[in-house]
């Protein structure tokens, strides 16, 4: 067995036990294991390890995501592919393994906007603006397009003008909530990834 | 996926169609080549580009895109012709011996039952011959048998023909033909892989259709290493799906009622699978009044007792298509007037975004809910708008994205993995459901204060959450799976699912996923413990996450074993008898555990349909019992089979229906046949924030045929302006060989490659040009997804 033939779990669990300098010799000549095993241990010693599932295609390669708190706040360290899973054995690729910078970034939507009908800016506002504005606007467009009963009598109960497109990135269990509300409302127009 | 990504590892076969695994899904890529490393699987990978998967498959076909119908069609041709077919399989396992009504015919490009004002078919037409029992009549030897109208449907796919529409050289096919027809061996099975290239056609659920019909004679549907496995392109596609967000559909694939179903029965009567044959178990028809009325009690509640018919008034009643291409007609023709995007950019997603632009203009308002800005929050001041003529009220939400909440998702192979919150949410971001729940009270509250229209469902729906604006997604986990209102206990399968409203189940295929014993989502027991967690062998791994339904891991399985119950490869099995305990063991069987196969009465092996048998003939889709190719909306040439009906003749215009013309080109404007497609770098639009990946792929390009760029001068890295009757992109050229020209029909075609993700918001400004500009607002006849994929083009030297 050569080093690069190690699994990232008999590395781990080499690298926390005795023995290690007796595994691998690197083709350099002398023994990588122990240097890197530092190197990973500076990193994400002490890191707390929570398991979730990439954010980008459905092979659904599983995570392990190292988090430490700090300063008040939660800082992620690292993610990187679960070596136990079936799916993907550790593996990732380039978007998976920069889901980093997908979950911590500069640009992210930093809080509620608005824009007027004809405005050229956007305007910062409240949630509880954002909110009631939307709720507002869901019942006038409710109220103004719901068909009760069609030409022909039929009982129809649905809301014509509004619809709700989304949810291929969110959790299933958010995309049945959506799903309830949505037919709660009454709206027959709903729409996801999977046909475009 | 009928199978799942490791399971890929036992195919003989690898037949991929419309996917580039290699640099799409490079991951799940690992299980075709360890079949291709391990056990000498032959790649056949049919495709308009020489892609990475091309690099290391055993065939590359450059095929015309939108014409695999043409070459499943002679696929299925040459399997007949050649009596290739696994007969005991297809026997046991297909409706071939059904005797088809009388009054089918097909004739120059047209089913029996068409309407040409209407442009659709009566589909009811194709059904069966029925018998004294008034179930269907059986005699595979009929002149209007299932098989042998489909011998006759099919003769006309030969390799010429296949070489005329498809471009693929006779000889290159007929090597191809071969080593997918050794496959109707028992101990040989082949995969077929596909995604959004077979999808996106007008002739996209037929393109789907031909390779299960493939697979069914070729005994490969319910094997390990066979099946129908598409490859989703986001993390959860799959799970909001089963939980439909879709309008055709509720929780579990339940159709949505329709104008004139009055009550649950009447629903029934016309949703549910008619059951035609005397040992068909028809679990999913006899069972639809269950999980309906399971999913109505658990969105009402007391409010849908029996007496009103448990609150199926309720549900709303759509009275046409409402999908993505509608929503947008709507919209144009000053119908729809608010829109919620949740984690999805109608600009840059939809075909014809020019038009999608001027639908957006059209709205009242516009909600986006995202982590990140995308070129629909800005449509408004988007390249080339002027935001004073824009009356749209817009509101950006800032979303949680997938770290910063639990809940699960559910990837291709149906496999059901709970992601833990690892982050809280950034500034003031919130999650997505925490903002639908609030918004509904906030729209509930203005109900009970102000009245309105129908506020009834709206009053009466269900929050059992122990903050209804906040609901935990652990609770929703818990009622999607459903409970026992007699004990309030938590339910362990679908199986105890009623229809007198004492049990709930807000999607009855995910029922049994978090019984008493806790959420099995959450399992973990995968690789690090092979023998303990992989007990048959076979990579099944059932304690790791849970699959839909009923954690079994590969559907149709009853037909992984011959009719006595033994698997038809014992190398490979699915599920065998065990007529020591009486019972079927392996994965989860798709079948009755107990059911000995050797009785004559014991069910057919298709639990779900109500043929009891796989589907050769279907009147489940709109254009046609059979799939036949026609031309891509677009297209350089008529359709050799039938030039006067070239292309599909139920597709649903909407540009002409609404009177706004159509904006189809023709190809003495657009000459160039073009086709779009994604990189590994990025994932579809989102990316653009990401550094790393911005790095990896900075800049929009299209690719451009060698030869073509010959003719018309053009040179690596030059701008060039791509055309459509619908819209521009001007970007950089990249010159290459691995698109070649094909001959069609006699007549030279070249195809261009188009990726998808670039827009006017991201990291690198000045990539402002949506790729969707170019494709075409129409849909398939069935589905409605548009022709992305499929489309003629102009391209210049600028």
């Amino acid at each position: 067995m050569t080093d690069v033939e190690v699994t990232r779990r008999q590395f781990l669990q080499l690298g926390a036990g005795a023995g290690a300098g007796a595994l691998a010799i690197s083709p350099l000549g002398f023994d990588l294991v122990p240097a890197r095993t530092v190197k990973q241990d500076l990193r994400i010693d002490g890191a707390t390890v929570s398991k979730t599932v990439c954010p980008y295609c459905a092979v659904g390669c599983a995570l392990l995501a190292y988090t430490r708190k700090a300063n008040g706040g939660t800082e992620l360290l690292q993610i990187e592919g679960d070596p136990d899973s079936p799916v993907n054995e550790g593996r990732l690729c380039p978007k998976g393994a920069s889901a980093l910078q997908l979950a911590v970034s500069r640009r992210r939507v930093p809080h509620p906007m608005y824009r007027e009908p004809g405005a050229a800016e956007w305007k910062q506002v409240s949630w509880d603006f954002a909110l009631d504005k939307l709720a507002q606007n869901i019942k006038a467009s409710r109220d103004r397009t719901f068909v009760t009963s069609d030409a022909n009598g039929n009982v129809v109960n649905r809301c014509e003008g509004i619809a709700f497109a989304g949810g291929a990135a969110f959790s299933s269990e958010e995309g049945y909530l959506a799903t309830k509300l949505m037919r709660g409302l009454g709206i027959v127009h709903i729409e996801q990834q999977a046909r475009v | 996926m009928t199978n799942h990504w490791r399971d890929i590892r036992h195919a003989d076969v690898i037949l991929i169609n419309g996917a580039n695994p290699a640099e799409a899904h490079p991951v799940g890529f690992q299980w075709m080549m360890r079949a291709k490393v391990e056990r000498g699987a032959k790649m056949i990978h049919a495709d308009p580009r020489f892609t990475r998967t091309s690099a290391v498959a055993d065939q590359h076909l450059r095929i015309r895109t939108g014409t695999d119908v043409a070459y499943f069609g002679g696929l299925i041709n040459y399997v007949l012709q050649n009596n290739l077919y696994h007969a005991d399989y297809v026997q046991m396992a297909t409706n071939a011996a059904f005797v088809v009504k009388e009054g089918y015919a097909f004739d120059a490009g047209l089913f029996n039952g068409y309407d040409e004002a209407k442009r659709s078919y009566n589909t009811a037409a194709w059904t069966y011959e029925t018998g004294p029992d008034g179930f269907a009549l059986l005699d595979i030897n009929h002149p209007r048998s299932v098989l042998n109208l489909m011998r006759q449907h099919y003769t006309r796919y030969t390799p010429e023909m296949v070489e005329r529409i498809t471009g693929i050289p006779r000889d290159q096919f007929l090597e191809v033909a071969r080593i997918v027809g050794e496959t109707g061996r028992p101990d040989k099975v082949m995969t077929i892989v596909y995604a959004v290239g077979l999808t996106h056609h007008t002739t996209g659920v037929q393109l789907i259709r031909s390779g299960a019909l493939l697979q069914l004679l070729l005994g490969n549907m319910g094997r390990p290493g066979g099946g129908m496995n598409a490859e989703r392109g986001h993390a959860n596609i799959q799970g909001n799906t089963d939980h439909a967000i879709s309008w055709d559909i509720l929780p579990g694939y339940l159709r949505i009622p329709a104008p004139g179903m009055r009550t649950i029965d009447e629903y029934v009567a016309r949703s549910a699978a008619k059951k035609w044959h005397a040992n068909s178990l028809n679990f999913f028809g006899a069972n639809y009044r269950r999980f309906l009325v399971s999913l109505l009690k658990s969105w009402f509640g007391d409010a849908a007792t029996k007496e009103n018919d448990f609150a199926f008034s309720h549900l709303p009643k759509p009275a046409q298509d409402a999908s993505w291409l509608s929503i947008f007609d709507q919209a144009l023709q000053g119908k729809m007037e608010g829109l919620l995007l949740s984690g999805m950019t109608a600009t840059s997603i939809g075909p014809d975004s020019n038009q999608v632009l001027q639908a957006l203009s059209k709205l009242k308002w516009l909600c986006v809910m995202d982590a990140y800005a995308t070129t629909s929050s800005e449509f408004w001041h988007a390249p080339g708008i002027d935001p004073s003529t824009v009356q749209t009220e817009v509101l950006m939400l800032p979303a949680t994205h997938w770290i910063e909440k639990d809940g699960s998702f559910t990837n291709s192979g149906r496999w059901v993995q709970w992601k833990e919150q690892v982050l809280p949410p950034d500034g003031e971001a919130r999650h997505d459901h925490w903002i639908m729940a609030e918004v509904f009270g906030r729209v509930r509250d203005l109900y009970r204060q102000q009245n309105g229209a129908y506020p009834a469902p709206v009053l009466e729906l269900v929050m059992p959450y122990r903050d209804p604006r906040k609901p935990e997604l652990d609770e929703i986990a818990q009622e999607i799976n459903g409970r026992d209102l007699t004990t309030g206990q938590r339910l362990a399968s679908f199986a105890a699912l009623k229809d007198d409203g004492t049990t709930t189940a807000g999607d009855w295929i995910y029922t049994g996923h978090y019984p008493e014993g806790g959420n099995l989502a959450k399992r973990r027991d995968g690789i690090q413990d092979p023998a303990k967690n992989d007990p048959t062998g076979m990579g099944f791994y059932p304690s790791w996450g849970w699959s839909w339904p009923a954690n079994r891991r590969v559907l149709y399985n009853r037909a992984s074993a011959d009719p006595l119950g033994q698997p038809w490869d014992p190398q490979r099995p699915g599920i065998r008898w065990d007529p020591a305990t009486a019972k079927w063991v392996g994965d989860v069987p798709d079948y009755p555990v107990a059911a000995d196969p050797r009785r004559p009465d014991s069910p057919l092996p298709f639990i779900m349909t109500g043929e009891g048998v796989g589907r050769l003939f279907s009147n489940g889709v709109a254009d046609g019992p059979f799939p036949e190719h026609y031309e891509p909306v677009e297209s350089p040439v008529a359709n050799p089979l039938h030039p006067d009906r070239s292309t599909t003749p139920v597709a649903y215009l909407y540009d002409e229906r609404a009177g706004r013309g159509n904006r189809f080109g023709t190809a003495a404007d657009y000459p160039y046949v073009a086709t779009s497609y994604r990189l590994t770098e990025h994932e579809h639009y989102v990316t653009q924030h990401v550094d790393q990946l911005v790095q990896l792929q900075p800049e929009a390009f299209v690719e451009v045929p060698f030869e073509l760029a010959r003719e018309k001068g053009i040179a690596n890295g030059d701008r060039v302006r791509v055309s459509s009757k619908r819209g521009k992109l001007e970007v950089r050229a990249v010159v290459t060989k691995r698109l070649g020209p094909l001959t069609i029909d006699g007549k030279k075609v070249y195809q261009i490659g188009i990726p998808i993700h670039w827009g006017f918001v991201g990291i690198n400004t000045g990539q402002h040009w949506l790729a969707n500009a170019l494709t075409p607002f129409v849909g398939d006849a069935s589905s409605r997804t548009p022709e992305f994929k499929a489309f003629l083009v102009n391209i210049e030297k600028m």
